[in-house]
């Protein structure tokens, strides 16, 4: 039976964590697929490997070198796009790969075998503990206050950036709030599926959504309910296939998103 | 009667890195005032508009705005940016994107009653209030310029700037877009760039030449001097 596993506190945490990470990924993963900023995303969380890094030299939880690691990246995009902006892709290529680096480095000088290198890369959500619940809920916290008080600032910077900089908006802040809640989110979501496999949990379900939804507000919340849908659901097929977590959320998430195009071609004719 | 002068542009130069774009504007442009902005492609009619609302600083000269700095006085134009700009499949009611034109110089806007008001009257007065829960891609190109137009009017300017209103707008809906112009005249000052010198002599009181700064471009010069409302700025 798949229903036993629920007694189990580490498939609870595992559930508590699913629901909370899908409501950030649903509001964040929104914007991300709207304002097409998969390329920064991918830079930021390959950059929070450089603090998953530091955080194993260190001995402390790894989520709190992420977190760390995830807002230094945020403000370098915020940056390069201001200062940059011609030379973004190369320069957040550059990003991802030097963040992993770091990584790489700290693990390498640690002693000891780095037997967590696996689980930095593809997650386990298995493995949430209740400091790391205590954390998401804080992040999730963070993401959904500050997007319900930017929301309308955000929603100008992404329609028309040029037309809102004219109106003297402060547009280089609020991209800066808007990647350091993408940091955030991403911190959350590396803890379920990892770094490797983050981008598709976080985009996949936004972009089933916007399918069939009119506004910003109703695809983040069909991309909440479907990220729900994935996790929860790669959760128990995951248990009840003894299969790794990671994996399974994703093809779900891809299964669904497949499924929408399907869906949305048949309803166009 | 004398009017007053909103926008003014003195012995302004601007260049991209080390080529001379634009050199020695003089430009002024008054109250009510209906200016055509042409010129070919590449010929700096955007980067004029960019450097009017300050998103561009000039290498030399003096730009004011209701006789302040472009970056003060720029709260008062509407603007509407090129269709490139702006994203077009944006998940948006028409209502949702008039609203954004009530955003302000603050990080933190909540849409009070009055914004609302606001939003619904221009909604109306560019006859698409009956489209307002339309989401944007479901809308014409005509039906989506005056979306924008509203967007650009609720700021309540006192100028309005249009950067190639026309381009995917069908040329059936074009006269109606310009007479809506003309309407909105009555009150401000209307300044549109495009390429389409017929509309523009029709409908603006006077049509500015932007063409680099030595070429007069002598096409546009004799169509702008037939309808005897050429200025060209060289």
């Amino acid at each position: 039976m798949v229903l036993e596993a629920l007694q189990y506190t580490f498939f609870q945490n595992a559930l508590a964590a699913a629901f909370l990470v899908s409501i950030a990924s649903g509001i964040i993963g929104t914007y991300i697929v709207v304002k097409r900023m998969s390329l920064v995303s991918g830079s930021i969380a390959h950059t929070v490997f450089g603090g998953l890094g530091l955080s194993y030299y260190l001995g402390t939880n790894p989520l709190l070198g992420a977190t760390f690691f995830s807002l230094i990246a945020a403000a370098f995009v915020t940056l390069i796009r201001k200062y940059a902006r011609n030379r973004m892709d190369a320069l957040l290529s550059a990003l991802w790969s030097v963040g992993m680096a770091i990584g790489l480095i700290f693990i390498f000088i640690t002693e000891g075998y780095a037997t967590d290198l696996f689980t930095f890369l593809f997650g386990n959500i298995l493995l949430v503990n209740s400091f790391d619940l205590a954390l998401i809920l804080a992040l999730d916290i963070i993401v959904v206050a500050a997007t319900f008080v930017f929301y309308n600032v955000f929603m100008a910077i992404a329609f028309d950036e040029e037309s809102a900089e004219v109106r003297n908006v402060p547009v280089t802040l609020a991209y800066l709030i808007l990647f350091s809640l993408i940091a955030l989110t991403i911190v959350m979501v590396i803890k379920v599926v990892g770094i490797i496999l983050m981008i598709a949990l976080l985009t996949m379900p936004a972009a089933t959504a916007q399918m069939f939804n009119k506004t910003v507000k109703s695809i983040m919340f069909w991309a909440f309910i479907l990220t729900l849908i994935v996790t929860v659901g790669g959760l128990f097929a995951s248990f009840a296939l003894d299969f790794p977590t990671g994996p399974i959320i994703i093809l779900f998430a891809a299964g669904i998103y497949l499924g929408g195009m399907f869906l949305s071609k048949i309803k166009k004719q | 009667m004398t009017r007053k002068e909103i926008i003014s542009l003195e012995n302004v130069s601007f260049s991209y890195s080390s080529q001379s774009f634009l050199e020695n504007i003089n430009l002024k442009i008054f109250e009510k005032d209906f200016i055509g902005i042409a010129g070919p492609n590449g010929g700096g009619k955007t980067t004029l508009i960019k450097l009017i609302l300050g998103l561009l600083k000039p290498k030399s000269g003096k730009i004011t705005l209701f006789g302040k700095s472009p970056k003060k006085g720029r709260q008062e134009i509407g603007y509407l940016s090129q269709y490139e700009n702006v994203d077009l499949d944006f998940p948006a009611t028409a209502m949702e994107i008039v609203l954004l034109g009530r955003i302000e110089k603050k990080l933190i806007k909540f849409f009070s009653e009055r914004d609302r008001k606001i939003a619904e009257k221009f909604l109306k007065k560019m006859g698409v209030w009956d489209l307002r829960e339309r989401k944007l891609n479901e809308l014409s190109g005509g039906e989506k310029q005056r979306v924008f137009i509203a967007k650009a009017l609720a700021t309540e300017p006192r100028a309005l700037i249009l950067d190639e209103p026309l381009s995917n707008v069908d040329v059936g809906a074009r006269e109606e877009l310009f007479k809506l112009l003309k309407e909105l005249n009555k009150s401000i000052a209307i300044i549109v760039v495009d390429h389409n010198l017929e509309i523009l002599s029709k409908y603006s009181k006077e049509i500015v030449c932007v063409n680099k700064c030595v070429e007069k471009g002598a096409k546009y010069h004799e169509i702008a001097r037939v309808h005897g409302k050429g200025k060209v700025m060289y």
